[in-house]
């Protein structure tokens, strides 16, 4: 164990950390304050900290003018759907790779994972083609379906690490003890591996949540998510600063809760498993 | 070890998983291949025919095309330069005993949570704008012109936007590095007399090798890939035009599809060299 | 019932054949030991006769019906795993009851069974804890709980005890061994560890290589066994073996002499050499001569208050009715 350090060099620790963690959230920060000012205080020179009359006005006007709770509804459906429809995929297709290994399933996962490198770009136009025949462009369905096939991969691999500290003997017991496959993937699996498959789920909500390509380039107005909704106000609106960081608060603000609650899974799951 | 049974149970249960990302992959990259050998424009006649190679040639040739692959280049060097080198600062000093210990990373991870087009609407108008921007008011504090950030320094306002989306993920990263490093390593070598720069450059560092080399890999991979934050500050002006976002310009606004396809297959065969990278590590970390 | 009979079975994994071919009976509530170093195969052979391993060719038979390609749970057989495998997100009355839920088995008749097995188990105050409030012990307690109210035609324990401290392992030994008393049921047991085969079998299975080296009961294998292998194995410590001029007075290739069936003196004795290691029991002192001119080491197991010293010259005394001869192949030569 690390022997006990000085209280001095302990307090100089903290002050430097404090200062470089707090100008490395400053911008979300400020953006929160500004988002309580009017538009004329959010433009103020010199610019205004603490001190200025509080007011919820541009929340209630971002919502009014741009309907927020509708970008809101699509961001949720979207992120959870291809989450939860991933999540489905991925259980058993993990528990296969990981109580089941063959010669081909390391082979097989590094395919899954590799599929994630295909630059979106260089498919854009085959699936916007594919899209329109199959009328899914500008639908919450054809973006959930994009985004759980994205993420697919990352869902499986983080399953897979998480099943495979789950020691075989357990399932074979159960199976021992008379259990179906179902039955023990039910009853055995899924209650241990509960932890896991939650932090699974809040990063790649996190992660669809986020993502900016395929919902800024296939959807249009109604199936547009909270990234679109915020795109919108890169025209000249943008000069409205209060609305805009109401606006944008609003847009992060779930995100950054679940985000902070599975920090520790975030390195797990980003590197796929090669950093312990 | 298993038994026939649970083989091609397994087999089955794999299946939905297996499929769905075979036809995610195939069906548009042969589509893409299949384009990016045709004159193909939907708004202007749609599909003229076979044209072989022309469209690789005219991307190549293009007086577009090294200048984009240039700034690819440079965002991505400048953007994985910064996050490694801060982030194993920002590592070594969160790892040190402090008060507040969680507070402070939970600040420093937020970016990483932050949507693209948010922070990049966010430090375009808010930061960077050159009149109501704080850096403005900033500058002008200290007696300095205010700077046009985006027109004037666009490529380094993108870095430096994109590195701080970045920097907590390289920092947690490197973070989980230098905690499972083991501590009586460093005593050991602190026994042996070793300074706490020597300590550095020959445990510590050593250590975080296959880290850095992780974050710099799976970094790369998004980074040449970024669109958000260009879309939504320069719009590929003031030389920030990405591959990436020629190739969007080429497909989506210039409908040209063949063209857009054939810088497509140049994009995938970039990213390919770097997964193979990539999956040589994880694959090694596999077999362990 | 659980007589359970093997028929030419093998196994192989790719190209590696971890069986061969193996014929074996286990009668109905006999005590069965697996033993062998480890990867010699005895895992895999009780994981064939549980079903979580298919056989690559040949039967195997319980109760004299064709379960080759019998699904575990339907074999009628319980297992109890080497890291006990309880379900740690279940109570202890959960993990007990599993398989009668699996079973879909009424619940008053559930509810009595795992009253009478808790009782048996003392584990009755413990029935609403979790497996990870429990000492290694109890969870030993808990996996054999839950694999007896399934009343099953037979146990498998793959190396129940490995996982325990030296002297738990003695306890648990014996409670398990009272269990088969009480129960009469056949057990198959592996382990490694020969002191366990002995004190616990009514047969023995010596495996090495996945090929069986000798089956019989404790003593037989003590007394009689039947290549060196086996002698080797069986006994603490090992059976001191002889080759060269001295085993070819007893007309055999080698010669083999349990440390207890030497006698140790100063002054008498067809062997001599000097005092290397002595390690003291208490009861027993295990000397190792050097020096002998035999083998590298004579050990040799003398009573507690016999004294000799590192570098004192001794004499040795075999005692020539109990020398095991092997011929050149290593197998026994019988008198």
């Amino acid at each position: 164990m690390a022997r006990s350090v000085t209280q001095q060099r302990k307090a100089i620790n903290t002050a430097v950390a404090w200062a470089v963690g707090l100008l490395i959230f400053f911008p979300i920060l400020w953006t929160i304050l500004t988002s309580f000012k009017t538009e004329a205080q959010a433009i103020n020179d010199p610019p205004l900290f603490l001190f200025f009359d509080w007011t919820l006005e541009n929340y209630a006007v971002v919502q009014e003018r741009s309907d927020y709770m509708r970008f809101l509804w699509n961001s949720i459906i979207i992120a959870g759907g291809s989450t939860i429809l991933g999540i489905i995929i991925a259980v058993p297709a993990a528990w296969s790779m990981a109580f089941v290994p063959s010669k081909r399933t390391k082979d097989i996962l590094l395919w899954m994972l590799s599929t994630k490198m295909l630059p979106a770009v260089g498919v854009l136009y085959p699936i916007y083609l594919v899209f329109i025949r199959l009328g899914l462009l500008d639908t919450r369905i054809g973006l959930v379906v994009v985004l759980m096939l994205i993420n697919l991969p990352i869902i499986i691999w983080m399953l897979y690490t998480y099943f495979k500290e789950i020691p075989g003997e357990i399932l074979e017991a159960a199976r021992m003890d008379g259990a179906t496959l179902k039955e023990e993937i039910l009853y055995v699996l899924t209650p241990m591996a509960v932890p896991g498959i939650a932090s699974t789920l809040l990063l790649n909500i996190i992660l669809a949540w986020n993502e900016a390509f395929w919902t800024l380039n296939l959807t249009a107005a109604k199936a547009a998510p909270l990234t679109a909704f915020i795109a919108s106000y890169s025209s000249p609106e943008g000069l409205f600063y209060a609305k805009l960081s109401a606006a944008s608060t609003m847009a992060i603000a779930p995100i950054l809760i679940l985000g902070w609650f599975s920090q520790k899974q975030l390195v797990r799951g980003l590197t796929f498993g090669a950093v312990k | 070890m298993a038994t026939q049974h649970s083989r091609s149970a397994a087999r089955i249960m794999m299946a939905p998983a297996v499929i769905l990302l075979l036809g995610w992959m195939l069906v548009p990259l042969t589509m893409t291949v299949l384009f990016s050998f045709k004159k193909y424009l939907p708004l202007r006649g749609g599909d003229l025919g076979w044209v072989g190679f022309d469209n690789y040639v005219r991307f190549v040739s293009s007086s577009a095309f090294w200048p984009s692959v240039q700034v690819t280049l440079v965002i991505v060097g400048g953007v994985l330069a910064i996050t490694v080198a801060l982030g194993v600062l920002l590592a070594l000093l969160l790892d040190q005993p402090m008060w507040g210990q969680g507070i402070v990373r939970i600040l420093v991870i937020a970016p990483f949570f932050v949507m693209p087009t948010v922070s990049a609407l966010v430090w375009k108008n808010m930061f960077m704008d050159p009149v109501n921007g704080l850096f403005a008011h900033l500058w002008k504090f200290f007696g300095a012109e205010p700077v046009s950030w985006l027109s004037e320094a666009s490529i380094q306002s993108i870095i430096m936007i994109v590195s701080w989306q970045w920097l907590p993920f390289a920092t947690l990263i490197l973070l989980t590095a230098i905690q499972s490093l083991d501590s009586e390593q460093l005593e050991a070598s602190e026994m042996d007399g070793a300074s706490p720069l020597a300590r550095f450059g020959y445990i510590i560092l050593p250590h975080l090798g296959r880290a850095i080399t992780v974050v710099v890999l799976i970094q790369t991979i998004f980074l040449l890939s970024i669109f958000a934050e260009i879309y939504v500050t320069t719009q590929g002006a003031f030389g920030t035009r990405t591959l990436t976002f020629l190739i969007f310009q080429r497909v989506l606004e210039s409908q040209n599809v063949g063209l857009g396809s054939a810088g497509g297959v140049y994009a995938i065969i970039l990213a390919n060299i770097v997964a193979a990278f990539l999956m040589r590590i994880v694959g090694k970390n596999l077999d362990s | 019932m659980g007589r359970i009979t093997l028929d030419k079975v093998t196994k192989r994994f790719g190209t590696a054949e971890v069986i061969p071919p193996l014929d074996l009976t286990i009668e109905d509530g006999e005590f069965t030991v697996f033993v062998g170093p480890s990867g010699c195969g005895k895992s895999t052979l009780l994981r064939l006769i549980a079903g979580l391993e298919d056989v690559s060719s040949g039967q195997i038979r319980i109760d004299g019906e064709d379960a080759t390609m019998t699904p575990p749970a339907k074999r009628g057989l319980a297992m109890v795993f080497q890291s006990y495998a309880l379900y740690p997100h279940m109570s202890v009355r959960k993990n007990i009851a599993f398989p009668m839920k699996m079973a879909k088995m009424p619940q008053e008749e559930q509810d009595r069974r795992i009253a009478s097995a808790a009782k048996a188990l003392n584990l009755t105050d413990y029935l609403e804890r979790r497996p990870g409030q429990l000492s290694g012990g109890q969870r030993q307690r808990v996996a054999i709980g839950r694999a007896i109210v399934r009343e099953p035609s037979a146990f498998l324990f793959d190396e129940p005890l490995s996982n325990l401290d030296a002297a738990l392992r003695v306890g648990m030994r014996l409670e398990i061994s009272e269990l088969h008393k009480r129960l009469q049921t056949t057990m198959v047991y592996v382990t490694h560890d020969q002191v366990e085969a002995m004190t616990m079998a009514d047969k023995i299975v010596v495996l090495r290589a996945g090929y069986v080296e000798q089956v019989g009961s404790p003593l037989d294998l003590y007394h009689a066994p039947q290549n060196i292998f086996v002698a080797g194995f069986i006994g603490s410590p090992k059976m001191n073996f002889i080759e060269g001029a001295e085993a070819a007075k007893y007309n055999a290739h080698t010669i083999g002499v349990r440390p207890e069936h030497i006698a140790i003196s100063d002054s008498e004795g067809p062997w001599s050499g000097v005092v290397g290691v002595s390690e003291h029991l208490g009861s027993d002192t295990f000397f190792h001569i050097h020096n002998t001119g035999l083998a590298e080491t004579i050990t040799v197991r003398a009573d507690g208050e016999v004294g000799f010293r590192h570098g004192d010259r001794v004499h040795l005394s075999p005692r020539t009715d109990v020398i095991h001869r092997f011929d050149a192949e290593g197998l026994r030569i019988n008198a």
